[in-house]
């Protein structure tokens, strides 16, 4: 277990170091989405019953927030360690790939988490902010996170160059997590657009912890909580199965 | 394509071995194996009977590897390096080891200095010490001084003889056959993934190089009028004579011959086998 308690508190340690990086600077970002997009479209979007449009985005962007961090801690951290090659530190000692993985999300979530309730606090000092169901809020935060760090971790272990993760970030983190419901209802969308957001896990995610905050949601969040369930196994299996052998880690 | 092939060697508990050979002769190919850094293809490698594959925690704990590139982590001190690489070892409350290792290796006054900061020879040296955090009773040196100052080698060689002499064993690859012929008991040659010469040190030096004899003559004698000796007459200007000897063993009979033509010897001087020698002769390259 020492492997895996040295590893996840150096990995806390790495992003605490750069912390005006890895977490004044993404609650920055989203309170400019929140004070660009609560002026635009405040009154004009209707969400869900006798919720105003900025208390709705709130836990979306917070959500988003964190899974953005989640994935950037664990993917950053490892394609830095390759790319410089100290990644050898941890492949000479006896650290289980159990134990490399879970240090690796476990700190990942520390820093979503860390940056959605950064981007929570901030917020609610100009959005009144409800929470009807807070466990079911806090569930789907620690897990999606989990979600996230396990594929930065993946993303980490296939690239083998800055450009291809940030491609990997750029087309499919990106994309999957701005079309997943942050800034509106899928209710509001067009049939084809909804059953399109259906098909995106990050719907769910994003959908499940803004039930934490109103008690209402566009699909149930039990199912919600089940996508992200076999997501995060499914996840997690592979990037187990790359790390127990080896791949582009040991030659 | 295979950068090994057929190595069979076993280091002996407390030997100081090296590693020798060229370029690209499977060197650190060998010790990423050893290390679990790379997988073979074929064959079986264990650290005093610890497979490093079927039993790699208790593999990696008995060994400690100075890679031979110059990896840092940017982020953390060199003391953080330190306690955080004894942490993944599963070693606490390392400070007192973690200070007397920075102390051995002149480290101390950089304790709190950021990775970054530091030159190329102090950060060889946290390399050093972190391959040291763990106190493997094995401990792998590849290439330890390349580009490193003569006084971080002859203190990194003074530490590591130190730690040979407490029971450690030490197996080294260098491109310096000084260091080898100096520092290791047994050596190992390596060529394109093949061993082709392993012995004791000092069996090499004999078997291979021979002595060489550098004689002054007390008259001008014309080479074609020399007698035939024991030892080839390599080189040959007025009184100066310098031969190749198979042994000292061969040095009377050469004396002799000289004697019997009514020649004395002035001066003697006998050149003592050198690696070098050994080493491009069997690996038919230059080794630097």
């Amino acid at each position: 277990m020492s492997g895996f308690r040295t590893l996840f508190l150096k990995e806390l340690l790495r992003f605490w170091k750069v912390s005006v990086q890895t977490i004044a600077a993404p609650v920055l970002t989203a309170l400019l989405y929140l004070l660009v997009f609560a002026q635009a479209l405040e009154g004009r979007v209707r969400v869900y019953e006798g919720v105003p449009y900025t208390e709705f985005l709130v836990p979306g962007l917070v959500m988003m927030s964190v899974l953005q961090n989640a994935f950037a801690n664990s993917s950053s951290s490892l394609i830095q360690s390759k790319i410089t090659g100290n990644v050898v530190f941890m492949l000479l000692a006896p650290i289980t790939h159990l134990e490399f993985f879970a240090a690796y999300v476990a700190a990942a979530i520390v820093r979503g988490v860390v940056v959605g309730l950064g981007v929570a606090l901030v917020a609610a000092l100009f959005v009144p902010l409800r929470t009807e169901a807070l466990a079911w809020a806090l569930a789907f935060a620690v897990l999606g996170a989990a979600l996230l760090g396990a594929l930065g971790l993946l993303a980490g272990i296939l690239s083998e160059k800055i450009d291809q993760l940030a491609a990997f970030q750029n087309f499919v983190i990106m994309p999957l997590t701005f079309l997943s419901g942050v800034f509106y209802s899928v209710h509001s969308l067009p049939p084809a657009w909804q059953a399109a957001s259906h098909a995106n896990p990050f719907f769910y995610l994003i959908d499940g912890f803004r039930y934490g905050f109103f008690g209402a949601s566009d699909v149930a969040p039990a199912l919600s909580l089940a996508v992200l369930a076999v997501s995060l196994a499914l996840v997690s299996g592979v990037a187990l199965a790359l790390l127990r052998s080896g791949y582009k880690l040991r030659t | 394509m295979h950068a090994l092939a057929g190595v069979s060697l076993e280091v002996k508990q407390g030997e100081f071995f090296g590693l020798l050979g060229p370029n690209g002769a499977g060197k650190t190919t060998l010790i990423s194996v050893i290390a679990g850094l790379a997988r073979a293809d074929a064959g079986r490698a264990a650290v005093m009977g610890a497979d490093v594959v079927s039993e790699y925690r208790r593999a990696r704990r008995l060994l400690g590897v100075v890679p031979q590139e110059l990896v840092f982590d940017p982020f953390f001190t060199v003391r953080e390096t330190l306690r955080i690489q004894s942490g993944y070892f599963g070693v606490r409350g390392n400070d007192p080891w973690i200070d007397e290792v920075m102390h051995h290796l002149d480290l101390a006054s950089k304790a709190d200095t950021n990775m970054r900061a530091l030159s190329g020879g102090m950060k060889r040296r946290v390399l050093v010490a972190q391959a040291l955090v763990h106190k493997p009773p094995v401990i792998i040196l590849d290439e330890p001084t390349a580009g490193v100052d003569v006084e971080l080698r002859q203190g990194l060689w003074q530490f590591v003889r130190r730690l040979n002499r407490e029971g450690h064993t030490i197996v080294l690859t260098t491109h310096y056959l000084e260091e080898a012929e100096q520092q290791c008991h047994r050596i190992a040659m390596l060529k394109a993934g093949r061993i082709v010469a392993l012995d004791s040190t000092r069996n090499l030096l004999q078997t291979f190089s021979g002595l060489e004899a550098r004689v002054r003559l007390d008259a001008d004698w014309p080479p074609e009028r020399l007698p035939a000796m024991a030892g080839t007459v390599v080189a040959y200007e007025g009184p100066r004579l310098t031969l190749r000897l198979e042994s000292a063993r061969d040095l009377e009979g050469v004396l002799a011959a000289l004697r019997e033509c009514g020649l004395s010897v002035l001066e003697l001087e006998l050149q003592p086998p050198d690696l070098e020698d050994v080493f491009l002769r069997l690996t038919g390259r230059d080794a630097r």
